[in-house]
């Protein structure tokens, strides 16, 4: 029963328009085990909000409906709000796009992150908290964390912002994180640095992952299965290193369309939407 | 000749200088990348030229004709810009007409209509997007429209400012195969600002690589292809980049 | 008729002034679906009809004297009573819309184009410009609107032009501000930077391209105020500093019915109920503006 960490079966979500109901996702199904998984796709194909999905936020006046929806055994539909709070944050983390927008500029980083914890029902002194703070920031690789925890938001760059959520993501020790485009607002090399930091603290601690990004080559180097949307459905699955043979047009046309570095294409092979889209 | 010269170029932004002493000479019909992460003053030097970032000191000349600090009317005429985001740079209460027609209304230029639809054509544009709001296009349409807009008075010299940064990757190949076209159509001289190496590769001949408001390298693209840079910093960010290895796409 | 709807909700309209009619169509379309805002349409527009039509509508002059019939309850004969000079209120209520509907229009007219030009040059410009002009501003706004016209009226004299003008004055400061702070949020933006790269001048930017976009927060604060103008404009009438007898103005019938308000007290209510009437649809339609115009909310289609 509790072999998948995850099970999604036929999550449809929709927002209403002047002209009745538009389906975003249409029929998504998937399962999770501890491993980690990368949701491919170009903007509007539902990647972001599928992951929204999985902790029921999609806002109003979004509406989703889902068969099931079973996370470690327990069924997340017949939870209520209240059951949702204590499974968001604990259980499922997220980790959102921009930094910036994500911590509260007028807290300290270190009260940030131990607000995390307490929400989530730690009861810990006063110093036990300071201790847990300071060595998860060191578990992102900050180096002075004393100092950094007493930073508000606007005194840390980019990547370090990205760390710090990143930490508090992951101090209640949630066994699933949802990383939602976790990188696309840093350089490349910090990148790198982010990416490689989530997948060491995701081996670590066995957790499942969930990355969402538009990026395939970031995908295929981060994740060992690999699923590509367009609108709203699911067009590929493939192991992570099998994505080379991928064979649906979308994804081979989104692989070939991406320049390469030792480029000696006059041009880029374009992606003929009308081939396969229904929209 | 020379189509783009920088001289000693130093840059402020209203306190200390972000652009320190760049010099760079671009010739005409290239196409030219400069690379760097953010904070490197790569844009800061797009927006000198342009006459967007006044504060500078050194020289700059395009097409032979030195720079003022401001925007002037006759330097419209040789050196426009395409901005990143597709949904900051257009009007958003005019219609692709409006927004099109606006240039040839400042430089007193007639045949508004015409030329308005000959332009729409060149960049791939449909007569019935002409009189749609931006809200009605998609990103890569709005970038098609700016780039029309770009054009209008005909410039010899565009700079692009991460013109396909903000786009899906199947909309950014439809972008710049279309920018290649256009260079090619119209003999173009770009000076393209990027952090995508990738881009620099399908599009540019030579690049510059900045770091902290100075060129570190400056490299013909070959380099590039072949990973074969001088400088520390550059090898750094061509590693990050992924360096020659694109795993997909070998194995296809 | 069909031919026309499809003309006016066209995808790709072919001229610009089919565009610009299936803007106008989209947004009259939106307003007429929220209740509120159709009945204030609705307000607004019996009001522009019965100042249109007044001599037609009204079954009494104004101004004609009967004091064989003074302070008459309403009555078949007299829809609203007659006043303390026998003259018919329905009538005087009706020719009241004119003044009301003439005192609006010239405030709108002055008061919003001075405050959107001093608040997108102010903007726009920044630095001392700025400052010099919003310093201004503020020196208006600090004062209570209707003791700033008091004192204007005073100074220029009663009468409904000075009173007209004296409201005007005290109504621009706040559409200055509210343009200064829309002119802020995209002076910096990249389409202002790329008509400032064609070489426009900035008069032309501010005119063409800064302007059009403050307007339809202002129209929606100028509905907004509509109320507090008429308001104000009934308050000098009531203190004797507007509109002069016999001219029908609501404020002033309300300051003559003031004595006689517990025996006739038809004579100072029905001028109030037209004000808090007339007042309510300005409001309901500024509410149904906003909701429809305000780029924050309705961006996508």
């Amino acid at each position: 029963m509790t072999e998948h960490l995850l099970e999604l079966e036929n999550l449809r979500v929709s927002f209403p328009t002047r002209d009745g109901p538009a389906e975003v996702v249409s029929g998504v199904s998937l399962t999770l085990g501890r491993e980690r998984l990368g949701i491919v796709g170009e903007s509007g194909s539902g990647k972001s909000l599928t992951g929204r999905a999985i902790l029921r936020l999609v806002r109003p006046p979004g509406k989703m409906s889902v068969e099931r929806l079973v996370f470690a055994g327990q069924d997340l539909m017949a939870l209520g709000e209240r059951g949702m709070r204590a499974i968001r944050g604990a259980r499922i983390s997220m980790v959102m796009q921009d930094p910036k927008f994500s911590l509260n500029p007028v807290m300290t980083v270190g009260e940030q992150i131990a607000e995390a914890l307490r929400v989530h029902g730690a009861r810990l002194s006063r110093q036990a908290m300071r201790r847990r703070v300071v060595s998860m920031l060191e578990q992102v690789r900050i180096n002075d964390p004393e100092r950094v925890a007493g930073f508000y938001p606007h005194e840390v760059s980019g990547g370090m912002g990205q760390r710090i959520m990143i930490a508090m993501m992951l101090i209640p020790e949630p066994d699933l994180l949802i990383a939602d485009e976790p990188t696309s607002a840093l350089d490349v090399s910090v990148q790198a640095q982010v990416l490689d930091l989530i997948d060491d603290l995701i081996a670590r601690n066995g957790m499942g992952l969930i990355l969402i990004s538009h990026d395939l080559e970031l995908v295929a180097r981060y994740c060992d299965r690999i699923i590509v949307m367009n609108a709203g459905r699911i067009v590929e699955e493939c192991p992570a290193d099998r994505l080379g043979e991928a064979t649906h047009p979308y994804t081979r046309g989104l692989i070939d369309a991406v320049p390469r570095m030792n480029e000696t294409r006059e041009e880029l092979p374009v992606l003929d939407r009308s081939a396969w889209s229904g929209t | 000749m020379t189509a783009i010269g920088l001289r000693d170029l130093t840059i402020g932004y209203g306190g200390d200088p972000v652009v320190h002493g760049v010099t760079l000479d671009i010739a005409e019909g290239e196409s030219f990348a400069l690379v760097g992460e953010s904070g490197s003053g790569k844009s800061t030097v797009l927006k000198a030229i342009a006459g967007l970032a006044p504060d500078w000191s050194g020289a700059i000349t395009v097409l032979g004709q030195a720079r003022g600090h401001r925007p002037d009317r006759n330097f419209a005429r040789v050196c426009q810009m395409v901005f990143q985001d597709p949904y900051g740079s257009l009007h958003p209460r005019k219609t692709v007409d409006d927004t099109l027609a606006e240039p040839l209304a400042i430089h007193g230029i007639g045949e508004h209509a015409d030329r308005v639809v000959d332009m729409l054509a060149a960049v791939g544009l449909d007569r019935r997007f002409r009189f749609r709001f931006p809200h009605q296009l998609s990103g890569g349409q709005r970038q098609r429209v700016a780039i029309a807009r770009a054009l209008m008075l005909e410039p010899k010299v565009l700079l692009l400012d991460e013109p396909t940064s903000a786009l899906d990757v199947s909309v950014q190949a439809e972008i710049l195969n279309l920018l290649k076209r256009l260079r090619r159509e119209r003999n173009l001289t770009y000076l393209m600002v990027t952090h995508n190496l990738h881009v620099v590769a399908f599009m540019c001949e030579r690049l510059a690589v900045m770091r902290h408001g100075r060129i570190v390298e400056t490299a013909d693209v070959d380099r590039l292809r072949q990973g074969t840079f001088d400088n520390a910093y550059s090898r750094e960010l061509y590693a990050a980049s992924g360096g020659a290895g694109a795993p997909i796409a070998a194995a296809g | 008729m069909a031919g026309a709807i499809d003309w006016l909700t066209a995808d790709s309209p072919a001229s610009r002034l089919q565009a610009r009619a299936v803007r106008i169509w989209a947004i009259g379309g939106a307003l007429m679906r929220n209740p509120l805002a159709a009945l204030g349409i609705a307000i607004v527009l019996v009001l522009i009809v019965t100042a249109a039509f007044a001599p037609w509508i009204a079954p009494y002059p104004p101004i004609g004297q009967d004091l064989g019939n003074r302070l008459l309850p309403p009555s078949a004969m007299h829809w609203m009573g007659t006043d303390e000079l026998g003259r018919d209120i329905f009538s005087r209520v009706v020719y009241g819309a004119r003044i009301t509907l003439l005192i609006v229009i010239l405030v709108a007219v002055i008061a919003a184009p001075v405050g959107l030009i001093v608040g997108a040059v102010s903007g726009y410009f920044g630095g001392w410009i700025d400052r010099v002009l919003m310093g201004l501003t503020d020196m208006f706004l600090s004062m209570p609107k209707l003791i700033l016209a008091l004192a204007f009226v005073a100074a220029l004299g009663p009468g409904i032009e000075n009173a007209i003008i004296a409201i005007a004055i005290t109504a621009w400061p706040p559409y200055a501000r509210i343009a200064r702070a829309e002119t802020l949020t995209f002076r910096n933006s990249e389409f202002i930077d790329a008509v400032r790269l064609q070489g426009a001048s900035s008069g032309r930017i501010i005119v063409r391209h800064v302007l059009p976009l403050c307007v339809s927060s202002t129209i929606v604060r100028v509905t907004l105020d509509m109320a507090g103008i008429i308001l104000i404009a009934a308050g000098l009438g009531f203190l004797g500093l507007g509109a002069q007898p016999p001219l029908p103005e609501w404020g002033a019938m309300i300051s003559r019915g003031r004595s006689f308000i517990l025996d006739q007290w038809w004579v100072a209510t029905m001028p109030g109920f037209a004000i808090i009437v007339v007042s309510l649809g300005f409001c309901f339609l500024g509410d149904g503006l906003r909701d429809v115009l305000d780029p924050k909310q309705g961006g996508k289609s």
